[in-house]
């Protein structure tokens, strides 16, 4: 895909260039880009207070370190749920629709996995959001990040739609990079909400 | 002539139509600057007429005028409207009419993004005054203070009017950012290299990236407050483990850089003002521009000089005291730049350059009482007085205001096609600069006085009544100025000669198309050489821009040129999606989120994002065109 450039006055056209460009030169991974950058921030602000919150109460966490056994087996989901995204993103840079395709199926049920596994933790607690600043703390903390997790697998299931009406192809994948970009941004920032959540109550007592 | 053809053929790929559709479909930036303008320039008046009213009530002593609830929303809207809906959405007005015509592009990287950027600046204004009409206006000051603001003494809607229309606004403000970081650094010109990019594109940059780091300290204070009212959570009450600190430190970690968002665009206004007007190119355009990034990162660093009074360990005060001084350094350095610019130019006295040097002036005085109020001591003595009253008022009128007003002078001939009047420009920029100090110098007076802020009303026999009348007589000569630029810009619609393209004579490529700029902006692609496409032969540099002869890219799509990050070399063809009422049906969706939010509509709130959901996946759902070979 490449398009000419008019010269006025009837000119012979100069350069060439591609229509578009490569996904990683385009508008939109930069656009994604910046996305994730700021809301890499939001997460930053939101373990921000509850560092704050921790520093400032003598008793922290006031039920005691939560249980780490769901939470250690949504991480590791999470994480392994990058690879077949990974994998679906090398697919159609070769122009593979089909296992983009299984690659995406395959990444929302990991997704789901969590967000199932994620609730029935929710479930189990002995405390409410409405209990203390921990518990709201916690709730907004995690549920900030489930709405993340939701708002990815709507992305999926989008470019889904659109692979499955044809799209994209080795050329033209750009919202799959993006997508693909998110979701490894939200299986990143779950380290981190793990890491403060879970590991530190234990860590620092 | 084959010029003119492709001139009607990129003008009927490029216009809009002339219809409903085409009002709410619009992707064109300029007629997104423009509704920009209008709407922040009304929520100026709207709160200008804010502070009339609480003049009117302040004027004597012991005044029952206003009703202490109804001068607390008062002062509350007027600081939410002036910070908040007219500071930085006028700003963004003028950078999204000028940004694609100062680096010689046909419109922004998302050209959908940007028009529902707008409509969702306007929605979030909407619900905010929606709350003011239905008596639930936020009272509790712009930066709404926990305890004050939870739930327990503030029950009722109005703190829930206060976060959620602030939280559209950050929308609206986050992807506008977006939208001018990768429009700067993939659109820009064939040659513009990074140190070749008008002066204008460094503020607007640098508040942008600002942005995108600080908006969402304040995203989650909303949220967290919100999270409050509605269900009940804790964050700040310290009955249950949580701090009021907390919302004060998560405000000003966004407030602070949130000064200089709104600062350093008009700031790098005047960088493009000072020189033309100067008759010659800016001396220090390096150091300008190092300047202005460098204040956005200090920026960072400095959020609790506005915590002195809370008690916090005097160590921890003192590195933001140091912070807060470093600041200074790259202001003055932005200062001797455009003196030295001025003093070795020929200055031509036209109303922008006015307001220009009334900025510096302005500029100045705000300056120096910062020093007082980022030292501690000195701010110990004057805090919650008039005297940041007046600090705010000298900072933000100075270096938001005037600054915006000679832009309007100088750059509205290019967006209108049409000249305002000097003479009218003249009385103009007196009025307005005389009743401006006088309605805030003496506000220092007040404050070391002892007169604290936001009271509605104070006793005769403080010392206070006359200051206090000086004050209120100044604001109304103040507010009389800006109804002479109202005037002047009707008189310059109906009756003003008409510009041309190059009125001022500047060197810019902007003042390259004709006035107002035709939709595609250019003929033809724009080629950069230097700092000063439009002087080149007067500079003695010999032409080595080609600004009217170029290539056209294509005259049967919608695209631009993409250029590479820094040195702005051709690397692709962009193109651009056609006109879509996706994005206003977005933010429409958006909005009725926010009402179900506030009202505890849960349908109203759920069916709003599933609708959200539909357009959004509607808005981007490109078919790819087939592919010729």
């Amino acid at each position: 895909m490449a398009t000419t450039i008019v010269q006025p006055g009837g000119t012979p056209p100069a350069v060439t260039l591609p229509v578009n460009g490569k996904p990683h030169h385009t508008s939109g991974w930069w656009g994604m880009i910046l996305l994730v950058v700021t809301e890499a921030s939001l997460f930053a602000f939101l373990l921000f207070s509850y560092f704050y919150l921790d520093a400032q109460n003598t008793l922290w966490p006031p039920p005691g370190p939560p249980d780490i056994n769901l939470a250690m087996i949504n991480t590791i989901i999470l994480v392994v749920s990058s690879v077949p995204a990974r994998l679906g993103t090398m697919a159609i840079r070769r122009g593979a629709r089909a296992r983009l395709s299984l690659s995406i199926v395959v990444t929302m049920a990991l997704g789901l996995a969590f967000l199932i596994i994620e609730a029935i933790e929710w479930s189990q607690k002995s405390f409410t959001p409405q209990t203390d600043a921990y518990g709201s703390l916690f709730f907004t903390i995690t549920g900030f990040h489930y709405a993340h997790v939701a708002v990815g697998m709507l992305m999926l299931l989008v470019i889904l739609l659109r692979n499955w009406a044809g799209h994209f192809n080795a050329h033209r994948h750009t919202a799959v990079e993006n997508v693909m970009l998110y979701w490894h941004f939200v299986g990143v920032v779950w380290l981190f909400v793990f890491t403060t959540l879970y590991i530190t109550p234990h860590w620092w007592r | 002539m084959a010029t003119a053809t492709i001139e009607t053929r990129l003008m009927r790929l490029w216009e809009t139509p002339h219809s409903l559709y085409g009002f709410f479909a619009s992707t064109d930036h300029k007629s997104v600057g423009k509704r920009y303008l209008v709407t922040a320039f009304v929520f100026l008046l709207a709160g200008g007429v804010e502070a009339m009213v609480m003049r009117a009530q302040l004027i004597k002593p012991a005044n029952h005028f206003l009703s202490p609830e109804a001068y607390n929303q008062l002062f509350t809207m007027h600081g939410m409207t002036m910070i908040f809906w007219y500071a930085s959405p006028i700003l963004s007005g003028i950078s999204n009419y000028f940004f694609p015509l100062w680096i010689g592009a046909r419109d922004f990287a998302f050209p959908r993004l940007n028009m529902f950027s707008y409509w969702t600046f306007l929605m979030s204004g909407i619900v905010l005054y929606t709350g003011y009409i239905a008596g639930y206006a936020p009272d509790r000051g712009w930066f709404n203070y926990t305890p004050l603001a939870d739930p327990l003494y503030s029950p009722g809607l109005n703190e829930k009017f206060y976060c959620v229309a602030l939280l559209l606004l950050t929308v609206s403000t986050t992807v506008g950012a977006i939208n001018f970081i990768v429009t700067a650094f993939k659109l820009r010109a064939p040659g513009m290299s990074i140190g070749r990019m008008p002066l204008a594109l460094y503020g607007t940059l640098t508040a942008s990236f600002s942005n995108i780091f600080a908006l969402p300290s304040l995203s989650v204070a909303l949220a967290f407050l919100f999270l409050e009212h509605r269900f009940g959570m804790h964050f700040f009450d310290v009955s249950a483990g949580g701090r009021p600190l907390l919302w004060q430190h998560l405000f000003w970690i966004f407030a602070h850089p949130w000064v200089y968002i709104i600062v350093l665009p008009a700031l790098s206004f005047i960088s493009m003002i000072i020189p033309t007007f100067s008759r010659r190119p800016i001396i220090g355009y390096t150091w300008n521009a190092l300047g202005v990034a460098a204040t956005g990162v200090l920026g960072f660093g400095v959020w609790v000089h506005h915590m002195f009074a809370t008690g916090l360990p005097p160590m921890a005060m003192s590195f933001f005291m140091a912070g807060s001084m470093a600041v200074v350094l790259p202001s003055a350095i932005s200062i001797f730049v455009w003196l030295v610019t001025l003093w070795h130019g020929r200055p031509v006295m036209s109303t922008a350059m006015l307001f220009a040097l009334g900025f510096i002036f302005l500029f100045v005085i705000g300056g120096v009482d910062g020093v007082f109020t980022g030292s501690i001591p000195a701010d110990w003595q004057v805090t919650d007085s008039y005297f940041v009253v007046a600090h705010i008022h000298y900072v933000l009128i100075g270096i938001n205001v005037f600054p915006i007003l000679a832009a309007f002078y100088y750059w509205l001939p290019k967006i209108t096609g049409r000249m305002m009047s000097e003479r009218l420009g003249k009385w103009n920029f007196w009025i307005m600069f005389i009743g401006m100090n006088i309605a805030f110098f003496p506000m220092h007076n007040l404050g070391l006085l002892g007169m604290p802020r936001r009271v509605y009303t104070y006793q005769a026999g403080l010392g206070w009544t006359a200051t206090n009348i000086v004050v209120s007589i100044g604001a109304y000569i103040f507010a009389f100025g800006v109804l002479l630029f109202v005037l002047n810009f009707f008189w310059s619609l109906i009756d003003g000669p008409i510009a041309g393209p190059n009125p001022w004579d500047a060197s810019s490529l902007e003042w390259a198309t004709s006035s107002p700029p035709p939709p595609y902006n250019f003929a033809v692609m724009p080629t950069v050489r230097s700092r000063d496409p439009l002087w080149e032969e007067r500079l003695g540099m010999g032409k080595r821009s080609d600004v009217f002869v170029g290539p056209v890219i294509s005259d049967e799509e919608k695209v631009t040129l993409g250029t590479t990050p820094l040195d702005g070399l051709p690397q692709r063809v962009v193109s651009f999606p056609e006109d879509s009422v996706y994005p206003f049906l977005t933010s429409v969706a958006l909005t009725a989120i926010c009402y179900g939010l506030i009202l505890g509509l849960w349908g109203l709130a759920l069916s709003g994002a599933l609708f959200t959901f539909f357009f959004v996946t509607g808005w981007l759902w490109y078919a790819p065109k087939p592919v010729e070979v």
